[in-house]
């Protein structure tokens, strides 16, 4: 263990020296995301293993290259959970396995269908130990709830795709598997979804989940078992068995979905996949393509052919912004010098500019991957 | 490595003092001429900016600005600026930063650290002319106001739609949003609700070179590094914030509360691990002990078990199925873990007055000692017993008593040590105490800081928590938004230098992660 970490901050050390930027890996489920890869591969899967869990403190710490499949067993076992979801993509040195490490959910951000109900991965990290590029193993935040001594480093983690060091371990709330769910289905137009969604989401209602693709929408209760059975009762629609109700959850958080398989389809042929993120109650886009709305409406996935440009502007005019998720050739979408992330403030620019700095001096990690200026 | 014991009160350091306050910085005098020149040199340059009424700076117009809640530490600023408009804000941190003036940021002055108290060569900015609620929107189910709204009017505004802003410190009624963003206060609710971070869609506001910034958005998530996470807890060190968009949650329909007591502390600590283990989350989960439970039954008579160790409240929210559900299951676990006697709230009229002894333990303390602390740290909560003992043992080596108030539901302790200031040698004592219990909490795996702030009041304590390097990646991280050091200066993060001088050595948390590294 203190070997692998040691052999991580020489390698860091050399690689100072040597001017070589470092390309952070776990599993490389998620190498598809944000800006193309550069640098020599840093492989995180030596720093493995949970550090310590325990299930009355709501706290699991695990190493960056624990397999997320291990930390959701554990969790299991207990009947526990990482309540943010995050996606189980294929692993692909390992085929029929799934999931990445936990350094890389942390790293990447990126949560599943519960987000609008419980909140997002930043929202589950209570501290980390970080490799800094001064070769720095430095800890942030802690095992603890509540915590405000100092900056928040950890959780600005969340999301940060590697680009500030690497992420050694990582301290995570966790929380009990709600006791009971349902999935219920209406069939309604974009618009009347939205609308609903937003109607449910101001009463106190246990929806945990939305889905609306072509004219279904699916949504799952979760909570305490009288209030999931009072609420589907009040709410109505059709009640979809629970076990292809949780095949239909896997498909959507791992992005199996019959979606996402038609969006692979579509992709060879030149489309994009574009994941926007808008305010929740924002009217329709008028985007040609085929889309997913969940989140209650604030996330909005689209398979389109249409410009970047005119993607980004719609999104922007609603409040919100566009990402190029997956496309064949990134940079033919977008166009030269355009980002896969919706570009940032001047401000905002500066700001981010000078964290790197102050994180990463020589530019080592990850160079690239958030903003090409990064 | 192992931590140094604590030194002896003696040899404590002398930080602070109701008599002799310590001003962050600069530490040294300030000679009064070079002041006032200072002085004026400031009011020429924002009398340009900002309308007459709008500027104070005779000594007593500025007096009431020389501390925030945390009253031991005084300090009167050189200029108070109370700008009106996001114009006057940009504007008068533009001169600040061509003057290379400091910045404080104030809200209401409730602060418990000393995080708005003021800079002697420094602006104080008052935001509490920004009081608008700008916006209550209930099908997105969010509100939109200015920075110096008080955390209680948003709830009471967004009252009306079944909907309420979730995070209650205990100083609801004056503290205001644009403080409970730079402190990431909690409240009694935030296992199940969370923090401020939790529920704060997007800040907008200025950076100390009076560009306008806005950190999150109104969709889940926004572009780029998540510097909301930074911005929300960093005590106006980072930018200033004129407006805050908040979520709101549907007000539950009903609220009921379980009062258990307990023949020991440990087999409270115990209920609640186990409640917890249960798979319940409760709404608020919070002890009291022996001590604590007297004085504050001497002050509400809310009818406490004054035999009991230690009472737990326990509540539930939602609706009366999901309430009914939860209480019978808390019921459960709490009688099978030893609950010497248990009563569950009939009515909302109950139900207050079970809360109101915990809502009370602050004033309760000052009828029954002429001074006190109030701390504020976080341990694991499985090691609550330990931190219980500990504290007991210190009572009798500092000569002091302590009183105990817990957020068991997420391990955040308020120890109120009792002292009375007049007595020679007491409030060092009773500093020596806190700073122990300080660093025993980080010694068992905790923080020296759940929800109250650094400020200047943790400063020394800051330097147990975190290693040198620790320390300095962060004062980095504050260069990178300021980076000529003007927004509150000398707060949160000690400087290498301070740390030598206190000469604690950095006790790292009780499960160190490599801890075979060298870490110096």
């Amino acid at each position: 263990m203190s070997k692998a970490l040691n052999s991580l901050v020489d390698r860091v050390r050399a690689a100072r020296e040597a001017h070589t930027p470092l390309a952070i890996r776990g599993a490389g489920t998620k190498s598809f995301y944000g800006e193309a890869i550069r640098g020599a591969t840093l492989d995180t899967r030596e720093l493995s293993g949970i550090s310590s869990y325990e299930p009355s403190e709501l706290v699991l710490t695990a190493r960056a290259g624990t397999p997320l499949a291990d930390v959701e067993a554990a969790l299991a076992e207990r009947g526990q959970c990482l309540p943010f979801e995050p996606p189980r993509y294929p692993d692909p040195e390992r085929p029929g396995q799934r999931g990445g490490t936990i350094g890389g959910v942390v790293a990447a951000g990126l949560a599943g269908p519960a987000r609008a109900a419980v909140g997002n991965v930043r929202d589950f990290v209570l501290g980390a130990t970080l490799l800094n590029g001064r070769a720095e193993v430095l800890s942030f935040g802690g095992q603890v709830m509540k915590n405000v001594a100092g900056y928040d480093v950890s959780r600005a983690l969340a999301g940060s795709l590697g680009v500030l060091g690497l992420i050694c371990e990582v301290s995570l709330k966790v929380l009990p598997v709600l006791p009971a769910t349902a999935t219920l289905r209406f069939d309604c137009g974009e618009a009347e979804a939205i609308e609903r969604l937003q109607g449910w989401g101001g009463q106190p209602l246990p929806v945990h989940a939305s889905a609306w693709w072509q004219g279904a929408l699916v949504v799952r209760l979760s909570g305490a078992v009288a209030a999931v059975n009072s609420a589907a009762s009040k709410m109505g629609g059709e009640v979809i068995d629970p076990y292809l109700a949780q095949r239909f959850w896997n498909g959507m958080r791992d992005q199996t979905d019959e979606f996402f398989a038609e969006a692979r389809r579509s992709l060879a042929d030149g489309a994009a996949l574009w994941r926007i993120g808008l305010p929740a109650g924002a009217a329709p886009l008028p985007l040609s393509g085929e889309q997913l709305i969940e989140w209650g409406g604030a996330q909005r996935w689209w398979v389109t052919r249409e410009p970047a440009e005119r993607v980004r502007s719609l999104a922007a005019r609603s409040g919100g912004h566009a990402t190029l998720f997956r496309a064949r050739d990134k940079a033919a979408v977008l166009g030269v010098g355009v980002s896969v992330f919706t570009p940032l403030a001047a401000p905002l620019a500066r700001i981010h500019r000078e964290l790197k700095q102050a994180f990463d001096p020589d530019g080592l990690f990850n160079p690239g991957r958030l903003y090409p200026e990064l | 490595m192992n931590a140094p014991l604590p030194r002896a009160a003696a040899d404590a350091p002398v930080s602070a003092g109701v008599d002799r306050p310590l001003p962050a910085s600069p530490p040294a005098a300030v000679d009064a001429a070079a002041r006032r020149q200072r002085q004026s040199e400031v009011v020429a340059a924002l009398s340009k900016l900002l309308p007459r009424s709008a500027l104070l700076w005779q000594d007593e117009d500025t007096t009431p600005y020389e501390c925030d809640g945390l009253t031991a530490y005084r300090e009167r600023p050189l200029v108070v600026a109370l700008p009106e408009t996001d114009e006057q804000v940009a504007a008068v941190l533009r001169a600040c930063r061509r003057l290379a003036v400091p910045v404080v940021a104030r809200g209401a002055g409730t602060g418990l650290s000393g995080g708005a108290m003021p800079h002697a060569m420094g602006v104080t900015l008052s935001l509490a002319r920004f009081n608008r609620i700008l916006a209550v929107d209930r099908r997105a189910r969010i509100a939109r106001v200015q920075c110096g709204v008080r955390n209680l009017a948003i709830s009471e505004a967004a009252s009306p739609h079944g909907l309420y802003y979730a995070p209650d410190p205990s100083s609801q009624i004056a503290c205001t949003i644009g403080g409970n963003v730079a402190e990431n206060s909690g409240g009694v609710h935030c296992l199940k609700y969370g923090l401020t971070l939790h529920n704060v869609l997007r800040v907008r506001g200025y950076t100390i070179d009076g560009d306008a910034v806005e950190f999150g958005s109104e969709a889940l998530d926004a572009p780029g590094l998540d510097l909301l996470a930074l911005v929300v807890g960093s005590e106006g060190m980072l930018a200033v914030v004129t407006e805050v968009t908040v979520k709101l949650v549907p007000k539950p329909q009903l609220a009921r509360c379980i009062m258990a007591s307990f023949a020991s502390v440990q087999a409270a600590g115990e209920a609640v691990a186990q409640v917890i283990a249960e798979g319940i989350i409760p709404a608020g989960l919070e002890m009291m002990d022996r001590p604590m439970t007297a004085a504050v039954e001497d002050f509400v008579r809310a009818g406490y078990d004054l035999k009991a160790a230690a009472i737990l409240l326990c509540e539930s929210d939602g609706t009366p199925e999901e309430v009914d559900e939860e209480i019978r299951r808390m019921t459960e676990v709490l009688s099978g873990c030893g609950a010497t006697r248990l009563e569950v709230s009939r009515d909302e009229a109950q139900r207050l007055r079970f809360w109101s002894g915990r809502k009370n333990a602050f004033p309760a303390s000052g009828r029954i000692s002429p001074d006190y602390m109030c701390m504020d740290s976080t341990i694991p909560r499985k090691r609550l017993a330990d931190i219980l003992t500990a504290i007991a043992d210190m009572e009798s080596r500092y000569e002091l008593r302590c009183v105990n108030v817990f957020h068991a539901g997420d391990g955040n302790l308020h120890p109120l040590i009792l002292f009375d200031a007049n007595q020679p040698g007491e409030l060092a004592r009773a500093e020596a105490f806190g700073a122990e219990i300080l660093e025993t909490s980080v010694r068992l795996g905790g923080t020296v800081t759940g929800e109250h702030g650094v400020g200047i009041e943790k400063l020394a304590s800051m330097c147990v928590q975190f290693s040198p390097e620790e320390r300095e990646q962060m004062l980095a991280l504050k260069q990178a938004f300021d980076p000529a050091g003007l927004l509150n200066p000398g707060k949160v993060i000690p400087t290498l230098h301070r740390c030598a001088e206190y000469g604690r050595m950095h006790v790292k948390k009780g499960l160190l992660p490599f801890a075979e590294l060298p870490r110096f």
